[in-house]
């Protein structure tokens, strides 16, 4: 991995509005079908997530609070003991294949040992029991899956490549609590006996945009060996020294710094495959690491840039203001760019200029290649000075939380809500034209309305 | 520790938030970790605010963990008091720095010397009280706190108005059809020639605080928060209250009779008339309500034979309760409620009115009650109406917590006369009636379905593979038809037989999803 100088970086006081890391759970759960997600914490994490997850609350979720009271805080009572009183039920009513516990603030204050009771209580139940720290102590919004992702890292079984064998294809399966994969490992790579690379994926996506990628790299004649996560715990892929990783996501540094340091795999740095040109260059950069010449990439692109026509001529000129949650900032704001719009700052909650340096360049590129100058980034922003720095530049369009949404709509400024980029499928070709539906939703209903806002929707700028 | 899916009241700091950005600008400063102030997209989103959420966070991080809040919490103060000068700063504990057990009182202390708005610290503790708690302790505090104030400055106001005159308290943000409700309420006391001397917290604003006195008595419509307020004032300044929530024809007339008997305490010095309500109570009832003559009518008969169950919060809960069994004939086989730390004054209201109380905060028991029991109609919160959905039973949301379809644009009130009206509404669309329900019984169900609904594709001579129905399968249901639609378009267009994987996310990207 490099580093990059890119000058405008700046780092405000953290003041910001940004969903709990815990939020993960949403779709975490659905993404690894034969999870359960316990959430050791308060009833202020619990409300948290019933008001943010809406109505799926209401489908019998696989994800619960452990709600600690006051006896838990001032131990009273023994943590592996009501631990695992919660799992039991949890493993008689749902027969999880794993239970990942999620610690929250809470638990970080108290200091209670997730980490030291897990494997005791894993013994008793014989349900692996998975800990990630996903708190807003230390964490945000997206970042809560990155925290997961790192720790089921480590039970991904071991695939081990003497240095003769490096390149064909030897499974050799140690691990005790996961028999079905070895037998799945094995057979897979039986099938994809004819090529000379592991590769894994790291990032949740939906199962459908997952196996879209997939295919992007089969049309290059590269199999995607595994993702993490997979559809079902009991499926993680093996890892070992000489995988190849590459991430789809921009905010799981911690996941590649575990597989690279822990797991010993290789990590394949690349833009991340959100819009057309990102797709490509991530494509590229991975068929560039196993020295394969990509075919057709170019044509492919242009045939997506030219699909989204419509919607260039919408967003073409127009400015963007990234408040900044969810760290997928660098990525969407490049991709804008090369779509014709002018962005004035990316907030982002934190910057890994190590894990995102691939994406950085690009971004600095896409802006020389469109000749406008390279927004200001400003890490941990400051909502509330944000706010003053829109009301001076006027952005054609904010990309926020819904908590300050209506309030700057109802002061003239046309809104995106941010959370919907981290569930609406944007990555790889297929995805461009989401993303772009997302960014045109709130530019072509101002169109619509017309007359109406100007007149009569638009309150005095109030002075806040 | 508790295993728990779900929640009917939030933690207690959402309770002060909800007092504090209520009234007229106050300012709140959570010390909490990020993450914590969802609470403004509630309000922006349910609420439709159009101003920001006067609420920011002094956050928690890794360095006060390891350090303190030390300046922290007094800079935060310090910096909004610049940035938008509140007259009040309400620093608000959460469940973390419940545990932290730092010294906010001295932080605010320190903060209230070099900042000109005022600075209270909200009494609340995340273990002992939840939401609605809260909300009264806080409501409570900050009216005390400019009496007290008032006193000192010799600005306190004590001399009853000339008119009667009454204040309401407990009209809040993210209420269950508050404004609504205050609205109704204003109505119905202008037309008793009472004067609204003032509306808290929803509005209101901190210098207006000292003339609270000035009323000749307190409106509480809502036991959950108000009430301790109205207490206060009457340990203080002797001012009789109100309690009874003016939901319900019968309640609305005692509501009603209370206010007379306490407008007459001063009436024939003041006015020197007395007044009699009792008209207006017969005319109202006979033709504003239309409630009344409702469940007399015919239409209504059926009713009688049909049994509901009923959930919500106390003051909601009760109110149906009563309805439903003394003015609608309806029998009510549960009605419970999830505020236990008030289930005394419950069980007074709805005994001998149901077969059974429940008190509970677990919505599994609920759900479990309700599938026993079977009852034609649940009138609950968004989560019985989910439970109804599920077991096929109708269900009327009648308490939080709620969805943003429970803040409707229109007027619909649930207390005063016009609230009878938007009941009976909703209790009557609850149930099937009449010749629905007959003909049900007769033709053993509505069988159209099979009929009106179509084949979604039709693509005969179309193959799709064994991969592709799989990924199809995985497309979430509201949308899989309109794709598996436009697949076969697409394939159709271009000659292709065969729908892979690939076809698929061709058509995609040709036509969109």
């Amino acid at each position: 991995m490099q580093t990059i100088n890119v000058t405008n970086f700046e780092c405000e006081t953290g003041n910001y509005h940004t969903f709990c890391p815990i939020s993960c759970v949403a779709w975490l759960y659905q993404k690894i079908e034969d999870s359960f997600f316990l959430v050791v914490g308060t009833k202020t994490c619990g409300y948290f997530l019933q008001n943010a997850l809406g109505v799926m609350i209401f489908a019998e979720p696989r994800y619960a609070m452990a709600e600690l009271e006051e006896g838990d805080i001032s131990a009273q009572l023994n943590d592996q003991e009501e631990l695992k009183k919660i799992c039991l039920r949890i493993k008689r009513d749902r027969k999880p294949s794993v239970i990942i516990w999620i610690g929250t603030c809470t638990t970080e204050i108290i200091k209670m040992d997730l980490e030291g009771i897990a494997p005791r209580l894993e013994k008793d139940l014989g349900v692996p029991i998975v800990v990630a720290r996903a708190n807003g102590l230390d964490y945000a919004f997206t970042q809560g899956e990155d925290t997961v992702l790192a720790a089921t890292a480590h039970r991904c079984p071991k695939r081990q490549m003497s240095k003769q064998q490096c390149g064909e294809d030897v499974v050799n399966t140690v691990n005790g609590l996961e028999p079905n994969e070895s037998k799945s490992d094995l057979s897979n790579s039986k099938i994809r006996g004819s090529n000379n690379h592991y590769l894994v994926l790291f990032g949740s996506l939906p199962s459908n945009v997952a196996s879209q990628l997939n295919l992007e790299l089969k049309r290059q004649s590269i199999d995607v060996s595994g993702w993490l996560p997979s559809q079902r715990y009991t499926e993680l892929p093996s890892l070992g020294e000489g995988v190849y990783v590459c991430g789809v996501n921009p905010f799981l540094s911690r996941t590649a710094t575990t597989l690279m340091r822990r797991k010993k795999c290789r990590l394949i740095g690349a833009p991340f495959p959100i819009g057309p040109d990102g797709t490509r260059a991530w494509i590229e950069k991975i068929c560039s690491a196993f020295g394969i010449e990509p075919c057709g990439l170019q044509e492919r692109e242009k045939k997506i840039w030219e699909s989204l026509k419509n919607h260039l001529e919408i967003v073409k000129g127009k400015s963007v203001f990234f408040m900044g949650d969810n760290l997928l900032e660098i990525s969407i704001a490049r991709f804008l760019i090369r779509c014709g719009m002018v962005v004035y700052e990316i907030g982002i909650p934190y910057m890994d200029k190590r894990y995102q340096a691939a994406e950085l360049l690009f971004l600095k590129s896409t802006c020389e290649t469109m000749n406008v100058p390279m927004p200001r980034i400003v890490e941990k922003p400051d909502n509330y000075n944000q706010i003053q720095r829109m009301h001076e530049l006027e952005p054609d369009l904010a990309i926020t939380g819904m908590a300050h949404a209506n309030p700057l709509e109802a002061r003239g400024i046309d809104t995106k809500w941010s959370v919907e980029f981290t569930f609406a499928q944007i990555h790889g070709f297929t995805n461009a034209k989401d993303v772009l539906e997302l960014v045109t939703r709130p530019l072509k209903r101002n169109f619509k309305l017309g007359s109406l806002k100007q007149n009569v929707l638009l309150r005095q700028k109030a002075n806040h | 520790m508790k295993l728990a899916y779900w929640m009917y009241a939030g933690p207690a700091h959402i309770g002060t938030l909800r007092v504090a950005s209520s009234f007229k600008n106050v300012h709140a400063v959570m010390h909490a970790p990020l993450g914590d102030d969802y609470f403004n997209v509630m309000r922006s989103m349910l609420e439709r605010e159009r101003d920001f959420t006067p609420v920011t966070a002094s956050v928690v991080d890794r360095h006060v963990l390891a350090r303190g809040s030390q300046e922290k919490v007094i800079n935060n103060i310090t910096r909004k008091d610049e940035e938008q000068r509140p007259d009040l700063i309400v620093p608000t504990p959460t469940c973390t720095s419940s545990i932290l057990q730092e010294d906010l009182q001295n932080f605010v202390d320190r903060a209230s010397i070099s900042s000109t708005s005022d600075v209270i610290l909200a009494d609340v503790n995340h273990y002992r009280v939840n939401e609605l708690q809260a909300a009264d302790r806080t409501l409570e505090q900050i009216v005390c706190h400019y009496l007290i104030e008032a006193r000192k400055q010799g600005t306190l106001s004590r001399f009853v108005t000339d008119a009667p005159s009454a204040n309401t308290t407990g009209i809040f943000t993210l209420g269950f059809h508050h404004q609504h409700d205050c609205r109704e309420l204003k109505r119905l006391l202008q037309s008793l020639g009472i004067l609204v001397n003032q509306i808290i917290p929803e509005g209101g604003s901190l210098g207006d605080l000292k003339d609270l006195p000035r009323a000749w008595f307190n409106i509480v419509p809502y036991r959950e928060a108000g009430l301790m307020t109205a207490i206060l004032l009457e340990k203080e300044f002797g001012m009789p209250y109100v309690s009874t929530t003016p939901m319900g024809i019968l309640d609305i007339a005692d509501f009603i009779k209370q206010i007379g008997e306490y407008v007459n305490a001063w009436a024939p010095v003041l006015l020197g008339t007395t007044v009699d309500f009792e008209p207006y109570v017969g005319n109202q009832t006979k033709f504003v309500s239309q409630a009344a003559w409702f469940s007399k009518s015919i239409d209504c008969q059926n009713l009688g034979g049909k049994n509901a169950v009923v959930f919500g919060d106390a003051t909601h809960a009760a109110s149906i309760t009563k309805i439903l069994a003394k003015e609608m004939g309806i029998r009510v086989s549960r009605s419970g409620t999830y505020c236990k730390h008030d289930s005394q004054w419950f069980h007074e209201q709805v005994q001998g009115l149901c077969d059974e109380i429940l008190i509970t905060e677990d919505h599994t028991e609920v759900g479990n009650a309700i599938a026993r029991i079977e009852p034609s109609a649940i009138f609950g919160t968004q989560m019985e109406r989910h439970i109804g959905k599920r077991i096929d039973i109708p269900c009327g949301v009648i308490s939080s917590p709620v969805h943003i379809q429970n803040f409707p644009l229109g007027y619909r009130p649930f207390l005063g006369y016009e609230g009878t009206n938007q009941i009976a509404d909703s209790v009557y669309n609850s149930f099937n009636l009449g010749m629905e329900d007959h003909l049900l019984d007769v033709s053993g169900g509505h069988d159209t379905k099979e009929v009106t609904t179509k084949s979604l594709s039709n693509g005969k001579d179309l193959d799709w593979t064994p991969e592709s129905q799989l990924e199809s399968s995985r497309i979430p249901g509201f949308v899989r038809g309109k794709i598996k639609r436009n697949t076969e378009i697409f394939a159709k267009q271009n000659n292709i037989s065969k729908i892979t994987i690939d076809v698929m996310y061709a058509a995609k990207e040709r036509l969109g999803s």
